[in-house]
C-alpha cells in the first residue's frame, strides 16, 4: 500500500439511500416554497402563527367543551349518571363513560336532543380514543417543535449576549430554519457505532433518555382543560419520569467504551440523584401550602392575578421557588451545572461518541425536559395559566365564542403558561451564557450542605405558616395579605427591572458594542 | 495493541496501580486517561496522560512534540531577514514579539543601530501584540472554566487589533513586520489616530472583563488557591512572564534589561497579591491560577500606558537601518532575551563570518513554563487540570517549535 492509497472502499454511485434522498427532496421543496414567503413577510407570518395557535386552542375548547356540555345536559336526566364534582377537571372525570353515551342514544327523549351531536360531524369527538389520539398527536408535535425552536432561540440569545448575530442565513429571516436544517443534516449523517462500544446498549441509550421527557408531557397541564391525563399526583409522576432520564445517560456513558463518556455519566448520576432531593423538597413547600399534588389543583388556587401566585404567598414559597430553579438547573445539567458534558474537561461527556440522529435525541430530551421543568415552575409557583390580571376584571364577558377567546388571551389560557415557561427558559439560557462552570465538589457541596438544609427549613417553615393560617385569625390574615403585597412587589420590581434593563440594552444594542464595530458589523 | 498499552509504552515512567484497592466493600482501581492531543482545553496539541482515581488526578505527564517543525534548524540555513517569517510561526499569538526577539539578537550580533522611529514603532507593536495575546489567553481561560461569553468579547477586541495590524503590515497572524534593522514599512497615514481611538475604546472594556470573569464568584472559586506555585518553585522551574509574576516576583525584562528603548517609558510591573486586600477577592493565594490570570489583566492596562506614551512622542526619521540585505554575521555569539507575552523569549545566534548563522536556538517561555505542569497537577480534581494548564497559557507552536 503506497502512502497515498485509500484504505477504505470507494463510495457507491448513490451515496445516500432512497429514504435519505426522499427526505432531501422533501426538504428542498418545502424550503423552496416556504423560504421566499417567510423571508419576505416574517413579522406577518409570526403574528399569524400566534393567532392561529390561539384560534386552534379556542376551537379545541369550544368543540370539546361545548359537546361535553351538551352531553352532560342530556345525561343528567339519566338515572345512573353521577354529575362531576369539579367542573375544571378533565372530561374523563365527567362521568361520560361509554355506557352513559350508549344510554344517551337508547333513551328516546334524550336521543332527540343530542342526535345532531352524536350522528354527524361531531360523532367521533365523543370517543376518548379519538380525543387521546388527537391529544397525543398535538403533544408529540409540541415535543418536536419545542426543542427545535428553543435551540434556535438559544443560539440567537447567545449571539446577542456575545455581541454577534447568531444564525442569520438559513430560511432568510434570522436563520429561522437553522434548526430544521441541522436536524436534516443530523438525520442524514452516518450511523456510527464505535468498534469497542456495546452495540445494543449504545443504540438503546438515546431512547431511554428521550422517552421519559416525552412521558412527562402526558401529565403536564397546559391549561385548565388542556391535559392529556389529569393525574392526582401529576407532580410526583413528572418528577419521577424525569428522574428516570439518568438511566439512559449512564447507559450511554458506559456503552460508549470511552473514559470521558464514563466520567460524564458518573457525574450526571451523582449530580442528578443529589439534586433531585432538594428539587423535590422545594416543590413540597407549595404542595404543603395548597394541599394537593395535582398540578391543575395547584394552579386553580392561584386565580386572581399577580398577588395570588404561590411564589408570593409566603416567604417560604418565595425562597422555595429560587431553590427549585437552582436545583432544576443542576438536575437538567444546564450551566453552571453542566458538568456531565463539560467540553473543556470531558470533551463532550457522555455524548462524546454519539453523532447524528442519536446525538440529536439527547438534545431533544434535554430541551424538552427544560421546557417541562420550566412549565412546572410556572404552574406551581407563578400562577400557571392564569395571567397577572385578576380574572374578575373580565366578569362581564359572558360565555360566547369571542368571550372565550378574550378570556383565553387576557386572563387564563395556555398562552400564559407558554409565556411564563419561555421566560424561565430564557433565564436558563441567560445563565448559561453568562456564568462559568462549577467544579464537581462545589456542586455537591452546594447541594448537600446548602440547598438540602435550606429546603428542609423551608418545608418546616411552610408547615408552620400553613398551620397558622388555618386558624382564620384576623390579625394573621392581615399579616398574610401584607406578605403577599410585599413579596409581589419584590417580584414586580424584578420584572420591571428586567424589562427596563432589557429595553435599555435593546435600544442601545448598537452603541454597546462600540463605535468601531458599528460600521463593519453585518446587520447592525 | 490497546490504547492503554500505547500509553504505557510512551510513558514508561508512569506506572498504573493495577492492584485493586479495597475501599470498604468496593474494589477500585486507578485509571489512565489520555487528555489530548485533540482535547478541547489543551490549547493546541498538548497531550497530557492523567493517572486518575475517580475525579482525582494523581499525576499528569505532558507529552509534547506534535507540532515540531525544525524551526531552529531552519534558522541555520537562511539569512536572518529570511528567517523572520519562521519566528512568527513559533508563538503564533505573539508574532510581533517573536520577530522583535530575533531581530534584536541579530542586531546586537552585528552592531546595527536601529533608528529611533523604528524602535518606538516596535514598542507600540510589541505592546499591541501583548494585548492581543493576553486577550486570547483571557478568553480561552474563560472557555476552560466554562464561560463562553468573555471569549467572544476578547476576540471582538482582538479583531480590531488585528485590523490595525493588517492596516500596517497586511497580515493578521504572521506579521513579519519587525525585521532585522527596524520595521518593514512605515505606518500608513492615519494609523496613529485610529490606534488611539481604539485605546480609548479598549481601556473601559478591561473593566467589563473584570466584572464578567475576573471577579465572578464561580470563577474565583474555581481558580483561587488552585495550582499554587511558590516563589522557590517558580525560580527552580525557570518560570518567566505572568506565571513568575503571578508568584509574586517582580521580574520583567523590559525593566531589568531594557531593549528598544523601554527605559524611556513609564510603566509598572504588576505582580500578584494575596486575597482580601485592594479588591483582590478572598481566597486568592499568591501563585495560584487566579493570580496568574489577573497579572495578565493588569499587564494589559500597563501596555496601553506604554502605547500611549510611545504614540504621543513618535520620532520622525527612518524606519530601517541601512544595509540589512547580505548582512555578514561576525564570528561571535549573542543571546538576547525579551519579554514576550508569555515570558522570556530568548534567541541565541552564532555567526561565522558568512550571511547565514551557524547556530540558532530559541529559549521559549511556553516550553519552560509547561515544565511546572506535573508538580502542579498532583492530587487535584480533574476539572483543575484545564484550569492549571490554561493559567500557564502555553502556545504549542512555541513549545514544539
Amino acid at each position: 500500500m503506497t502512502q497515498f492509497s485509500v484504505p477504505w472502499q470507494p463510495r457507491p454511485a448513490h451515496p445516500y439511500g432512497m429514504a435519505s434522498r426522499a427526505v432531501i427532496a422533501l426538504a428542498q421543496s418545502v424550503y423552496g416554497f416556504a423560504a421566499p414567503i417567510v423571508s419576505r413577510f416574517p413579522g406577518a407570518i409570526l403574528i399569524s402563527a400566534v393567532i392561529a395557535t390561539c384560534v386552534g386552542v379556542w376551537m379545541h375548547s369550544v368543540l370539546f367543551g361545548w359537546v361535553d356540555t351538551q352531553l352532560i345536559q342530556a345525561a343528567v336526566t339519566l338515572p345512573d349518571y353521577t354529575p362531576p364534582a369539579l367542573s375544571l377537571l378533565s372530561p374523563s372525570t365527567w362521568g361520560l363513560t361509554p355506557s352513559v353515551i350508549h344510554a344517551l342514544r337508547v333513551d328516546e327523549t334524550v336521543a332527540a336532543s343530542v342526535a345532531g351531536l352524536l350522528d354527524y360531524v361531531l360523532w367521533p369527538v365523543q370517543f376518548w380514543i379519538v380525543r387521546d389520539v388527537v391529544g397525543l398527536g398535538a403533544l408529540f408535535g409540541l415535543f418536536n417543535v419545542i426543542p427545535v425552536y428553543v435551540i434556535w432561540w438559544e443560539r440567537k440569545v447567545a449571539g446577542r449576549i456575545q455581541s454577534r448575530l447568531g444564525p442569520m442565513r438559513v430560511g432568510g429571516w434570522h436563520g429561522w430554519a437553522q434548526s430544521p436544517a441541522d436536524g436534516i443534516k443530523l438525520i442524514l449523517k452516518e450511523d456510527l457505532v464505535p468498534a469497542g462500544a456495546d452495540g445494543p446498549l449504545f443504540r438503546l441509550a438515546p431512547y431511554l433518555t428521550i422517552i421519559p421527557s416525552l412521558l412527562a408531557f402526558l401529565a403536564l397541564p397546559f391549561g385548565a382543560t388542556y391535559v392529556l391525563r389529569e393525574l392526582d399526583v401529576a407532580l410526583v409522576f413528572i418528577l419521577g419520569v424525569l428522574g428516570a432520564e439518568v438511566v439512559g445517560v449512564i447507559l450511554a456513558g458506559w456503552a460508549s467504551n470511552n473514559k470521558w463518556s464514563v466520567y460524564g455519566a458518573m457525574r450526571e448520576a451523582c449530580q442528578m440523584i443529589s439534586y433531585e432531593i432538594p428539587m423535590g423538597m422545594a416543590l413540597l413547600v407549595p404542595v404543603i401550602c395548597v394541599g394537593t399534588l395535582s398540578l391543575s389543583g395547584i394552579a386553580d388556587v392561584q386565580q386572581g392575578g399577580w398577588f395570588s401566585w404561590i411564589a408570593f404567598s409566603n416567604p417560604f414559597c418565595f425562597a422555595a421557588f429560587v431553590c427549585y430553579f437552582i436545583a432544576s438547573l443542576a438536575s437538567l445539567k444546564r450551566a453552571p451545572f453542566d458538568l456531565p458534558e463539560a467540553e473543556s474537561e470531558l470533551v463532550a461527556g457522555f455524548v462524546t461518541e454519539y453523532s447524528g440522529f442519536r446525538w440529536s435525541l439527547f438534545f431533544f430530551a434535554e430541551y424538552a425536559a427544560m421546557f417541562v421543568i420550566c412549565a412546572i415552575a410556572s404552574i406551581v409557583f407563578l400562577g400557571g395559566w392564569h395571567s397577572p390580571l385578576p380574572a374578575s376584571w373580565g366578569g362581564g364577558l359572558g360565555d360566547g365564542l369571542l368571550a372565550r377567546g378574550l378570556t383565553g388571551l387576557l386572563f387564563s389560557g395556555p398562552i400564559w403558561l407558554m409565556f411564563k415557561s419561555v421566560f424561565l427558559l430564557y433565564v436558563q439560557l441567560w445563565l448559561r451564557w453568562t456564568l462559568p462552570r462549577i467544579r464537581i465538589d462545589q456542586v455537591l457541596y452546594s447541594c448537600i450542605q446548602v440547598l438540602l438544609p435550606l429546603t428542609m427549613v423551608l418545608v418546616f417553615g411552610a408547615t408552620v405558616w400553613t398551620w397558622a393560617s388555618t386558624g382564620h385569625n384576623a390579625l394573621w390574615s392581615t399579616v398574610e395579605a401584607a406578605t403577599r403585597i410585599i413579596l409581589g412587589s419584590i417580584g414586580l420590581v424584578f420584572i420591571g427591572g428586567f424589562i427596563a434593563i432589557a429595553g435599555y440594552g435593546f435600544y442601545h444594542r448598537r452603541r454597546m458594542v462600540g463605535n468601531l464595530v458599528q460600521d463593519v458589523m453585518p446587520g447592525s | 495493541m490497546t490504547m492503554a498499552d500505547t500509553v504505557l509504552e510512551s510513558a514508561p515512567d508512569l506506572l498504573v496501580d493495577t492492584d485493586r484497592v479495597e475501599q470498604g466493600d468496593l474494589r477500585t482501581e486507578e485509571m489512565l486517561v489520555n487528555m489530548g492531543p485533540q482535547h478541547p482545553s489543551t490549547h493546541g496539541v498538548l497531550r497530557v496522560v492523567l493517572r486518575t482515581d475517580g475525579e482525582m488526578v494523581l499525576e499528569a505527564i505532558p507529552h509534547i512534540g506534535y507540532l515540531h517543525r525544525c524551526a531552529e534548524k531552519i534558522g541555520e540555513s537562511l539569512a536572518p531577514y529570511q528567517y523572520i517569517p519562521y519566528t512568527d510561526r513559533m508563538d503564533y499569538l505573539a508574532g510581533m514579539n517573536n520577530n522583535q526577539a530575533f531581530a534584536i539578537a541579530v542586531e546586537r550580533l552585528c552592531g546595527l543601530e536601529v533608528p529611533a522611529r523604528a524602535q518606538a514603532i516596535r514598542v507600540v507593536f510589541a505592546e499591541f501584540n501583548r494585548i492581543a495575546s493576553h486577550l486570547v489567553s483571557l478568553g480561552t481561560y474563560g472557555l476552560d472554566m466554562g464561560a463562553f461569553t468573555p471569549f467572544l468579547y476578547c476576540f471582538r477586541e482582538r479583531e480590531m487589533i488585528l485590523d490595525l495590524f493588517e492596516a500596517a503590515c497586511g497580515a493578521r497572524l504572521t506579521y513579519s513586520y519587525i525585521t532585522v534593522g527596524g520595521i518593514h514599512e512605515d505606518l500608513p497615514a492615519g494609523w496613529v489616530e485610529r490606534c488611539l481611538e481604539f485605546l480609548d475604546y479598549f481601556e473601559p472594556k478591561i473593566d467589563d472583563y473584570n466584572n464578567l470573569l475576573s471577579f465572578n464568584h464561580i470563577f474565583v472559586k474555581r481558580t483561587a488557591g488552585v495550582g499554587v506555585v511558590s516563589v522557590d518553585e517558580a525560580i527552580a522551574y525557570g518560570l518567566t512572564g505572568p506565571p513568575l509574576r503571578g508568584s509574586g516576583i517582580r521580574w520583567d525584562l523590559r525593566k531589568v534589561l531594557p531593549y528598544d528603548g523601554y527605559e524611556m517609558y513609564d510603566f509598572d510591573v504588576p505582580i500578584a497579591r494575596s486575597g482580601g486586600t485592594d479588591e483582590i477577592p478572598h481566597g486568592v493565594v499568591v501563585g495560584d491560577c487566579w493570580s496568574r490570570y489577573y497579572v495578565r489583566v493588569l499587564e494589559m492596562t500597563q501596555s496601553v500606558r506604554i502605547m500611549r506614551q510611545a504614540l504621543a512622542n513618535l520620532p520622525d526619521g527612518d524606519t530601517e537601518a541601512k544595509k540589512i540585505k547580505n548582512l555578514k554575521l561576525p564570528d561571535d555569539e549573542v543571546y538576547v532575551g525579551i519579554e514576550n507575552p508569555r515570558g522570556q523569549l530568548g534567541f541565541y545566534v552564532r555567526g561565522d563570518g558568512s550571511t547565514i548563522p551557524s547556530r540558532v536556538k530559541a529559549r521559549g517561555p511556553s516550553f519552560c513554563n509547561l515544565s511546572i505542569t506535573t508538580p502542579l497537577c498532583r492530587n487535584v480534581m480533574l476539572a483543575d487540570v484545564p484550569a492549571i494548564i490554561g493559567s500557564i497559557d502555553v502556545v504549542m507552536g512555541e513549545v514544539d517549535r
